[in-house]
């Protein structure tokens, strides 16, 4: 094959690939817009013919979407706050503080990766039934308050903070907190942006616990209020489209500003340790 | 001196919440599973009783549990090496030196991952309409019947496996490209000097070369794929016919819609073993081809 052929072809299928990739997501953009009942149509329409809000103005007015919006925004920032917190304290104990059986409670947590989260959420629904989180915010938020994925992170990126600093503080006499704080936290600031993305964007997209643990629709995050419109209205595309704009537009968005960070992230986590 | 004292305040709190709200969950999980935990129970705990190993028994005589469990090795059999081998092709033609703009098909192939499943799979339902979708409407012009792509048992599940690839391929191509850029170019230089073909390089250098990532994308991948449930929830609520009711969504629906959670449990453990089971074997016949191979 000659060089230009290859060139041709490569640059082909790329662009191939990026339109199957883009194609449902530009389609569901241009289907919100649309007069309901007009994307039941052949040929398929791609452009709305007279653009409209109306859907939106429905999803919000009558369907509950704002309250859903509201929710998600809550429980994912509650998650990824109190998570990073846990998962900073822990991953830095692990990477520079000693204790007794350190590696070894260490290959533990990572062992533990192999059990699949869903073994836990029977028992777990029941214990949140017993102390009275199931359906509530409490009640997504808590089980996410703290991953070994995170901690593993953090492990890998503070292990390079040099001891020199930390000893250096101790000897002038700064408390273990003061040292996490003021020397600690400001080094590993990148993992730290990284985790908060990933960990915001888990929260958003997580569908089986919310479903579990969310019984009640004033609760229900913007995954489970889709869904659960999805089957009322199967039948208004336009309508569902414009929730599925609202439910995936904001983690797009977010990805999209941080997207450095969060490739970072996926790579170190990747890596074995 | 308070050091120790210290990291364990460190670790408390991560330790508590991993401690209280996954590990004994675990291990009650394996409790309930020896128990007839049904919807009497849960409304007086002195129905409980104890059935040792009844419920797995149960559930092994169960036709429908062989079917969720065919409808996930199939899922995981199909979907694992289109998913990875679209993921390793996309990585090659990004890591080409004759590709362009880069950061814009690597953006956009990516965009996928980070969506919503269940907003995607509200769109795919509609792409995949038989009547109006646009699947059936291109592929009308090449003369194709329309297909009842999410009505039809045959085609329900390739078309879950389809929606699956084009969600979740961009993650290991992310993982594969920094592989590949790791692949240091002399290696194909040589290669062409000596007149390998462009398959030769990729059988004896691109592969050999990945072969650790390719091991642990695949693992992280199976096991990924294994926990199928969202998907068939959403495009076809297990339907039709149960053809795409999953192990995952027959522990959903035993535990949460009937409230059999001594079984449902069970099936969730079932799961975890078998899911050990081929994990622990990947890795063993990994380790034999590379002995195979020195």
């Amino acid at each position: 094959m000659s060089p230009r052929m290859a060139k041709a072809l490569i640059n082909g299928l790329l662009i191939g690939g990026a339109v199957i990739a883009l194609f449902p997501l530009l389609w569901m953009l241009s289907v919100s817009f649309m007069q309901p009942g007009e994307a039941s149509s052949l040929p398929p329409p791609l452009l709305p013919a007279h653009a409209t809000l109306g859907n939106y103005r429905e999803l919000f007015v009558h369907a509950g979407m704002g309250t859903y919006l509201l929710n998600s925004l809550l429980v994912s920032t509650g998650i990824t706050v109190l998570s990073l917190t846990f998962n900073l304290m822990a991953g830095y104990a692990f990477a520079k503080l000693h204790f007794a059986g350190r590696e070894r409670l260490f290959q533990g947590l990572i062992g533990a990766l192999v059990i699949p989260a869903q073994v836990a959420m029977l028992p777990l629904f029941l214990l949140l039934k017993y102390i009275g989180l199931v359906d509530s915010y409490a009640g997504v938020i808590v089980p996410g308050m703290a991953t070994v994925f995170g901690i593993f992170l953090v492990r890998q990126y503070a292990r390079g903070i040099p001891d020199e600093l930390m000893e250096a503080a101790r000897i002038d006499g700064a408390g273990e907190w003061r040292i996490f704080l003021q020397i600690v936290m400001p080094l590993l600031k990148p993992i730290m942006v990284t985790l908060a993305i990933f960990s915001f964007l888990a929260a958003w997209n997580d569908f089986m616990w919310p479903l579990i643990v969310l019984t009640g629709q004033e609760h229900y995050t913007l995954p489970i209020g889709l869904a659960s419109l999805a089957r009322e209205h199967s039948q208004d595309s336009e309508l569902m489209m414009a929730g599925s704009v609202v439910t995936v537009l904001p983690v797009l968005v977010l990805f999209l500003a941080m997207q450095r960070y969060y490739l970072e992230g996926l790579l170190l986590g990747s890596v074995k340790g | 001196m308070n050091r120790q004292r210290v990291a364990w305040l460190f670790l408390a709190p991560a330790l508590i919440v991993l401690g209280l709200f996954f590990l004994l969950p675990v291990i009650v999980a394996l409790a309930l599973s020896l128990t007839d935990y049904d919807i009497y129970a849960l409304a007086n705990i002195h129905n409980l009783r104890f059935v040792a190993l009844s419920n797995y028994w149960l559930l092994l005589q169960r036709p429908l549990f062989w079917s969720a469990l065919g409808h996930t090795v199939y899922f995981v059999a199909i979907g694992v090496p289109l998913s990875m081998g679209t993921s390793l092709g996309a990585a090659m033609l990004l890591n080409s030196p004759l590709a362009k703009m880069k950061p814009f098909f690597r953006t956009a192939l990516f965009a996928p991952v980070v969506t919503t499943v269940v907003a995607m799979a509200v769109i795919w339902r509609y792409l995949f309409n038989t009547k109006y979708g646009m699947a059936n409407y291109v592929l009308g012009h090449f003369g194709v019947h329309p297909v009842d792509w999410l009505g039809d048992p045959h085609w329900a599940m390739p078309t879950i496996i389809l929606f699956a690839v084009w969600k979740n391929f961009g993650y290991n191509m992310i993982i594969f490209l920094a592989g590949l850029q790791a692949i240091p170019i002399d290696l194909y230089e040589a290669a062409r000097i000596d007149g390998a073909s462009a398959w030769q390089q990729f059988r004896h250098i691109t592969l050999p070369m990945l072969g650790p990532t390719l091991l642990m994308v695949s693992i992280l991948t199976v096991s990924g794929y294994f926990q199928l449930f969202a998907e068939p929830y959403v495009m076809t609520e297990g339907g039709p016919l149960q053809s795409t009711t999953s192990v995952l969504y027959l522990m959903y629906e035993e535990g949460f819609k009937w409230w059999n959670l001594g079984s449902a449990s069970a099936v969730a453990f079932l799961l975890f073993v078998i899911m050990f089971a081929v994990t622990a074997l990947m890795l063993r016949l990994s380790k034999r081809g590379e002995g195979a191979d020195a």
